[in-house]
């Protein structure tokens, strides 16, 4: 999970810290069309999966986010 | 899906042309102050583009292409037997432009000739049926024309696709052949997704009216008109990224070929964030993925023809294995795997 979160402080251009598990992402001021561009495109990279949108749209926390990429990742 | 096989038939010869008009994202774009303009520029490494004035349509781009390429390489104009024009800005709505074209180049009207409307999947769509066309003992010449102002079709204003598209033409001679080798293809349409490249006003489910041509300004602060295309940007990354990489894979599994056997990997340019994701995800050395959208963006249907002339002029003179993956408006995704013998590629048309 720590690994996620600092991938997604670098997504979301905010300090490693500041990113928390329970935040509510899309209330970021940080947060727009580009940065849900990145934060996709950065999980495809780590983790190997495009997250499907309606799936993506569902979810309100980072931790529900890492919580879905755990449960459907193949390894 | 749609897998197809040829041996004996290719590409003679390529030529392409796009307008001497530069448009520079940066400074030339009067809606968005410099710093807005920088971040884009910045995520879709598109700095300039061909903009065509007013009074050059997509066939006059093909026109002067096909031109070229016909005198470049002497070619026999009464051997060519089919004319395709492939683009989603014709001339007219009636009737279509392949048809004027045959006239305009000094086609026999024993050519066959007529339109295909597919956007940046289009120039594997055309080949691979211009191919098959080929092989037909009453073909001589296949003449593939692909033309797009896709600058006209967005508004400038439009933070969304302002930056992104460009003009060009491109035209590629097609016969048989002792000498070609193999050449595949896969071809998919995903229709549902439909509504995430479109242009809705203007045809014949919502016709032009006054409503249509009124601009209208949205929450991000884009403004257009119904007869303006739009594009769900974040949508349209999340297809290409699965959908592209997979039938890529699928096409080396089909032919039992691996990355390493393939020289250079030409991807429809559409921008530069999704590219270079495409090209890490699908570990393709940066070397073999010719760029060209930083100088002349994305011209839909042209941008691969267009890149293969702009980039690989001198390459594509000896043999080559050609990875060609077009994707884009339908959703549609189409690639192509071939063995190309010593290709004429004529030097770029400006008009």
């Amino acid at each position: 999970m720590d690994k996620f979160l600092e991938l997604m402080s670098e997504a979301l251009e905010r300090d490693t810290g500041t990113v928390k598990g329970e935040d509510l992402f899309r209330e970021y001021p940080e947060w727009d069309s580009l940065a849900h561009l990145t934060v996709i495109s950065l999980i495809d990279e780590e983790y190997g999966m495009v997250i499907p949108r309606d799936e993506f749209g569902k979810m309100q926390t980072l931790a529900e986010v890492y919580q879905y990429i755990t449960s459907n990742s193949q390894q | 899906m749609s897998y197809l096989k040829y041996e004996r038939v290719g590409i003679l010869g390529m030529a392409a042309a796009v307008p001497k008009n530069v448009y520079h994202n940066l400074t030339d774009n009067e809606y968005f102050n410099p710093e807005d303009a920088r971040a884009i520029v910045e995520k879709t490494g598109i700095v300039e583009r061909r903009v065509a004035s007013t009074d050059i349509c997509a066939s006059d781009l093909c026109a002067a292409a096909a031109e070229r390429l016909l005198s470049n390489i002497k070619a026999d104009k009464q051997e060519i037997d089919v004319l395709i024009f492939i683009s989603q800005t014709p001339d007219y709505r009636t009737p279509g432009s392949g048809i004027i074209l045959q006239d305009r180049l000094g086609l026999p009207k024993s050519c066959a000739a007529y339109d295909i409307n597919l956007g940046c999947s289009g120039f594997i769509y055309g080949l691979s049926l211009s191919f098959g066309l080929a092989k037909q003992d009453g073909v001589r010449k296949v003449l593939l024309l692909n033309g797009e102002t896709r600058s006209k079709a967005y508004s400038f204003k439009d933070r969304k696709t302002g930056f992104l598209f460009a003009d060009a033409g491109s035209a590629c001679l097609i016969s048989k052949g002792k000498d070609f080798g193999e050449s595949h293809f896969l071809l998919e349409s995903f229709g549902s997704m439909h509504e995430y490249i479109m242009i809705k006003a203007g045809g014949s489910r919502y016709p032009s009216s006054l409503e249509t041509i009124k601009e209208k300004t949205y929450p991000d602060g884009s403004i257009r008109t119904d007869e303006k295309g739009v594009m769900d940007g974040n949508a349209v990354f999340e297809f290409a990224i699965t959908e592209v990489p997979r039938q890529v894979r699928q096409m080396l599994k089909v032919t039992k070929r691996d990355m390493e056997s393939i020289d250079h990997v030409v991807l429809h340019q559409a921008n530069a964030f999704m590219n270079s994701h495409l090209i890490k995800k699908m570990k393709v050395p940066p070397e073999k993925a010719p760029v060209s959208l930083d100088r002349f963006g994305n011209t839909s249907s042209v941008s691969i023809p267009l890149t293969m002339v702009t980039e690989l002029q001198a390459e594509l003179r000896k043999p080559k294995s050609l990875m060609l993956t077009g994707f884009g408006v339908g959703l549609s995704v189409a690639t192509a795997l071939l063995d190309t013998p010593g290709l004429t590629i004529s030097d770029l048309e400006e008009i």
